[in-house]
């Protein structure tokens, strides 16, 4: 590790990037962080508030399988993961073992190592260990979504900022969940859960306007999603393991077809 | 059994898969296939959880529909995530005061 100043970590490529005046070289790292940490709390709350909904319906399911609030609240808080605690918690109201759910955890959240891969790309080859352990903590379909997105490479900072909002959303709104049970009119429960697709579509096509290739492929991913969903010699297969398949399978096939230049990987999904 | 250790074993597998790739891979990958590979992930991924999902996470599939009709214009011409985000609800929250 090179880095030797303590506390304040220079991240001077996206430091520029983030800074309201890109000209100026001049940017002291405390700023750069700072700014970075803030631009992750406003993307972070459209996030925290579709957790919060999303969370509040798996307390229901939590309350089921005989979790506390305090349970609730803090399989969230260390799980971060809808699929996966959907999971453990219908196991667990089943009375499965230990196994079967380290097991299932492992098959629902494993699209989550795809994008810890990814993520390792986005970061800088000098980001020290302790901001890898802490960004791994929320690595989730829209922190991660919103951390690819960032122009260059990602502070951590960002992904933290992200993180202070998105996770009292998710596990606060789990425990209320608990208490709660169907207090949320369904009408608004079903109006924010689009919230979450409607950042992933934030995500993914304004890239897909500047090229044809990921365009084509959001294109296929759709189509082939659909396919996978409402096949029934598929039905036995979770929504976690078809992810991962079709994921695996479009991403290897686009990148043998379609290598790209290493300027594009540079700038990975800017 | 203790609901504790579930857990505690669900964190720590979550954790697992999420650690491992960030804490080893710490270089650049040279691979152009495998860079090309990891280029693609992010988008193909984030496509397939979309679709049919959005459709299936509303109480009428049409209302879903309309939303990712709606986010993908409004993303095509520069809407914001936030803005994207909310426009989604609202489609939604409107549409179904219709359908249902």
């Amino acid at each position: 590790m090179r880095y030797n100043n303590a506390g304040l970590f220079p991240f001077p490529v996206i430091g520029e990037s983030f800074s309201p005046t890109p000209d100026k070289k001049v940017v002291t790292y405390l700023e750069t962080n700072r700014t970075c940490f803030r631009a992750g709390i406003r993307d972070g709350i459209p996030i925290a508030l579709g957790y919060f909904a999303v969370a509040f319906t798996l307390g229901i399911a939590a309350r089921n399988a005989g979790f506390t609030a305090f349970q609730a609240f803090v399989e969230s808080l260390t799980n971060n993961a809808s699929a996966g605690e959907y999971a453990v918690f219908s196991l667990v109201a089943a009375g499965a073992g230990l196994w079967e759910v380290a097991i299932m955890t492992l098959v629902a959240n494993a699209r989550y190592l795809l994008m810890s891969c990814s993520l390792s790309q986005k970061l800088s080859p000098d980001t020290p260990l302790r901001h890898r352990m802490l960004i791994a903590f929320d690595v989730t379909d829209e922190i991660f979504g919103i951390s690819i997105a960032v122009p260059g490479r990602l502070n951590p900072w960002y992904t933290y900022g992200a993180m202070a909002v998105a996770i009292p959303g998710w596990s606060v709104g789990t425990c209320l969940g608990v208490i709660m049970g169907n207090v949320l009119p369904l009408r608004l429960v079903s109006a924010l859960s689009v919230g979450l697709y409607g950042m992933f579509i934030a995500i993914i096509v304004p890239p897909s306007r500047r090229s044809k290739i990921v365009g084509g492929l959001v294109l296929l991913s759709f189509a082939l999603s659909y396919a996978a969903a409402r096949w029934e010699a598929l039905a036995g297969l979770s929504s976690g393991v078809k992810t991962i398949i079709l994921t695996v399978v479009i991403s290897l096939a686009a990148a043998l077809l379609f290598p790209v230049k290493d300027e594009e990987t540079e700038e990975a999904a800017s | 059994m203790n609901i504790w250790l579930y857990i505690l074993v669900s964190a720590a597998v979550s954790y697992l898969i999420r650690v491992t790739p960030l804490v080893l891979i710490r270089r650049e990958i040279r691979s152009r296939t495998l860079r090309s590979f990891l280029y693609y992930v992010p988008y193909v991924t984030l496509a397939v959880m979309t679709f049919p999902a959005i459709v299936d996470a509303t109480q009428s599939p049409l209302a879903g529909l309309l939303a990712l009709i709606a986010g993908c214009l409004l993303s095509w011409f520069g809407g914001s995530l936030f803005q994207v985000a909310i426009v989604c609800c609202l489609v939604v929250l409107a549409a179904e005061w219709f359908l249902i």
